[in-house]
């Protein structure tokens, strides 16, 4: 099967393109732009793609779905197609589900249910230790072998850094990338919000941004006692970013994403005890947001993540010290990154890099996060200049906690291309399909 | 200015007319609290419900007083919130009272923002009675009646607070208060306890002093702060005997207050730690003209509340209710 993308501009820093291309993929795989003035193949499904942005696919490398164990929330399947409607083609499954996928047993069947819901790549990450206790390292190199393509204790940061030592040193030989929650416990712990003015104003008890930056600037020193790859989940603090930047400058193998929530909000969003601002680490002041902001744009921060944590109604409707963490993101990441285009922080080659180069490379996913010939036809098409508004009654989630409910943004996934297939198209751009006409006018 | 929220959450969002519109009302029902019969007809046919997540014994028998001198029915539940965790949502919890039709809900819970919640889930008139280290509202006009009692003005008085800030709602709400109404307010306790983000708490009238002497100097009113063991969830200080050295209210210290200084306690006190029994005890100390002034305060909260904003009752002064009772039944009072 054979489909070509036509008429849109492509960025694919990868080879670095940003220039209008027909765009052919074949059998799942990308076969390469057409030449200029080059015959449409008479078999190839025509998308016009005219006025929009064509990219190597985004790739989530945080995402929380919640099977095994909490399908009521969120299953592979709802997660999968709320990455589809959002632009993510790879959404990556953190391991905190009930069992926790610390085997190769709950590995494969998180990517045999990610393969039966045919929207999105599911690609798991294994626990870093058993359980994520802690306290034994997992069974990686099975894990590997299974198909995991990251380790990580997320939403546990291991508190021990000698356990911490020797889970990067061990996950160092089978080349898989350590991703870390960081976050000091004993300075967080029983924290519901961002330790400071607004905290203290709210009598909430805080989690201060020193948690974070202790936890950070520990991991990069272990980076670069082990030689690990290590990333860095969901920085949120000005300690954490600049700690970042030192390690890169030293050589150290640091890497490090930042979630939409986290520049977009700050602290004061609280204001009304509304849960769905309740996040780990948690929303931060207008100096940490900055921070982030400088991060983006010096290159610091290595990529976009959505965190997407789904967590049902009647969970997010307890006592704000109660409810449980985190928003779901997936499908208001992209309109939140296009702010920041429209601030000026970044361009949209950046953007393309945020959202899919990099995050290829972070976790080495071969033949993803290009348009090169011969990689994975996993493809996301935007508009950057479509006026929208997130409702989050029409969300493919099963959960529905979101503090941008109503938001309007400028700029948003309109088409998904997986493993050649189009698996999400909004319902606003269906006449993009009409193949025989397009066909037709191009002959 | 007049009073016309639905609910009363918190002090940080009240104009100063606002808060001196309660203040008044509240001196007008203190000589009701006086009578040989407490009672008046204000909120006759109206009902309040008391709903405590978290034991109290003095909060909840001062609303509860309150609303029966106004001649409310008052229904007391209390709720543990560990039945709460147990799988009942703070939205059912809500859902389920109102569907008796109150005209007013006080809420007291450990923690912090649930009234805000309440709310917002639900229709109810809302008065919080105290959210975990967040605010309490009604403490701080009870001290602000105190004090205006005893200093006739609030305004540029010179109030100390001393203790356990950062866990107390009492404070904050009494910062908010004091500083809307002129004074200027001195915090001092341990460190772990008086963090300096309270510099920026509110815009102005508020130093931090680390020692209590620097906080005291001068001041007006002395408030001593209840060392909450129950809102900490590890040691902030070494031990009971160090806080009373340090940090406790001595007769001594007093010698520095301005010489005509008022002390107060929102209570239940802990002789010998917080305070001494000498200065509890003492002829500065109106810890007990604060108990009294609570009732006259939540009496005024709640006639405003389940009274006033919700429709028809306006009468300035009344008549006890067996008077009101038997004219309406024609008699004439023996």
């Amino acid at each position: 099967m054979k489909i070509l993308i036509a008429n849109g501009y492509v960025i694919d820093p990868s080879q670095g393109v940003n220039t209008s291309k027909n765009l052919l993929l074949e059998d799942g795989r990308v076969t390469g732009f057409l030449e200029r003035g080059e015959q449409f193949p008479e078999d190839a499904e025509v998308f016009d793609a005219t006025g929009l942005l064509v990219a190597p696919g985004f790739i989530d490398l945080h995402t929380h779905l919640r099977e095994p164990g909490a399908e009521y929330k969120e299953t592979i399947a709802s997660g999968a197609a709320a990455a589809v409607a959002g632009g993510w083609t790879t959404i990556c499954a953190m391991p905190n589900t009930d069992p926790i996928n610390d085997s190769p047993a709950v590995t494969r069947f998180i990517i045999e249910q990610g393969q039966r819901a045919q929207f999105a790549n599911v690609m798991p990450l294994g626990a870093l230790t058993k359980g994520s206790a802690g306290k034994e390292l997992a069974e990686m190199g099975e894990m590997k072998k299974a198909g995991i393509v990251a380790v990580s204790d997320d939403g546990r940061p291991v508190k021990n850094a000698g356990m911490m030592r020797r889970a990067m040193e061990y996950a160092r030989g089978f080349d898989l990338t350590v991703v870390d929650h960081a976050q000091d416990e004993s300075l967080s712990a029983g924290g519901v919000m961002h330790e400071g003015h607004w905290s203290l104003l709210l009598g909430l008890k805080g989690m201060p941004a020193a948690a974070e930056d202790v936890h950070v600037i520990r991991d990069c020193v272990l980076a670069k006692l082990t030689g690990a790859s290590v990333h860095i989940a969901h920085v949120s603090s000005r300690g954490a970013v600049e700690a970042v930047r030192r390690a890169k400058e030293q050589g150290i193998s640091v890497t490090c994403e930042v979630a939409p929530h986290h520049w977009t909000l700050t602290d004061d969003a609280v204001t009304d005890y509304d849960t769905n601002t309740k996040m780990s680490p948690p929303l931060r002041n207008a100096d940490h947001v900055e921070a982030l902001l400088d991060g983006l744009k010096d290159g610091t921060i290595d990529a976009i993540a959505t965190d997407h944590a789904p967590h049902h109604a009647d969970e997010k409707a307890l006592e704000f010290d109660q409810a449980p963490f985190g928003i779901i993101g997936l499908e208001t990441a992209i309109g939140l990154a296009f702010e920041l285009v429209q601030k000026g922080v970044i361009d949209l080659t950046r953007l393309v890099e945020l959202c899919s180069t990099y995050p290829a490379r972070i976790f080495t996913l071969e033949d993803r996060g290009t348009l090169a010939k011969n990689a994975h036809a996993d493809v996301t098409i935007l508009d950057p200049a479509r006026e929208w508004t997130f409702d989050v009654r029409g969300s493919k989630s099963k959960s529905r906690n979101t503090p941008f409910d109503g938001r309007t943004m400028n700029g948003a996934a309109v088409a998904t291309i997986v493993g050649g297939r189009l698996v999400y198209l909004n319902p606003d751009y269906t006449r993009l399909t009409d193949t025989k006409q397009r066909n037709a006018s191009a002959k | 200015m007049n009073f016309t929220r639905k609910h009363l959450l918190g002090i940080r969002e009240l104009e100063p007319g606002e808060i001196a519109h309660l203040l008044d009302t509240a001196e007008t029902f203190r000589e009701i609290s006086r009578r040989d019969i407490k009672k008046v007809p204000a909120l006759r046919g109206r009902t309040v419900i008391n709903l405590f997540f978290e034991p109290s014994t003095r909060t909840r028998t001062s609303f509860e007083i309150a609303a029966k001198r106004l001649s409310a029915d008052a229904v007391n539940v209390s709720v543990s919130t560990s039945s709460v965790s147990k799988g009942e949502t703070l939205r059912d919890t809500a859902r389920n009272l109102e569907a008796m039709s109150p005209d007013c809900i006080v809420v007291r819970h450990s923690m912090a923002g649930a009234p805000q919640q309440l709310a917002r889930m639900g229709s109810s008139p809302i008065v919080n009675a105290g959210d975990g280290s967040h605010e309490h509202p009604t403490q701080a006009l009870l001290d602000a009646l105190t004090i205006r009692e005893h200093k006739g003005r609030i305004e540029s008085l010179k109030v100390a607070i001393i203790g356990d800030v950062l866990h107390s709602r009492v404070a904050r709400s009494n910062i908010h208060l004091l500083t809307k109404m002129g004074a200027t307010v001195s915090v001092a306790g341990p460190g772990t306890m008086v963090p300096d983000e309270f510099n920026s708490f509110v815009e102005t009238g508020l130093r931090i002093e680390k020692r209590i002497e620097d906080a005291i100097e001068d001041a007006d009113v002395v408030m001593v702060l209840r060392i909450q063991r129950e809102r900490q969830d590890s040691a902030f200080f070494p031990s009971m005997r160090e806080y009373a050295v340090h940090y406790g209210l001595r007769r001594h210290h007093l010698e520095r207050a301005a010489a005509d200084a008022i002390v107060m306690h929102p209570g239940p006190i802990n002789r010998g730690i917080e305070i001494a029994s000498e200065v509890a005890d003492g002829s500065s100390s109106l810890i007990l003209d604060q108990v009294t002034n609570g009732v006259a305060v939540r009496m005024a909260v709640l006639y405003l509340i389940a009274g006033v904003s919700r429709g028809e009752v306006d009468v300035e002064k009344f008549e006890p209710v067996e008077n009101a009772n038997d004219k309406a039944q024609g008699k004439k009072v023996g």
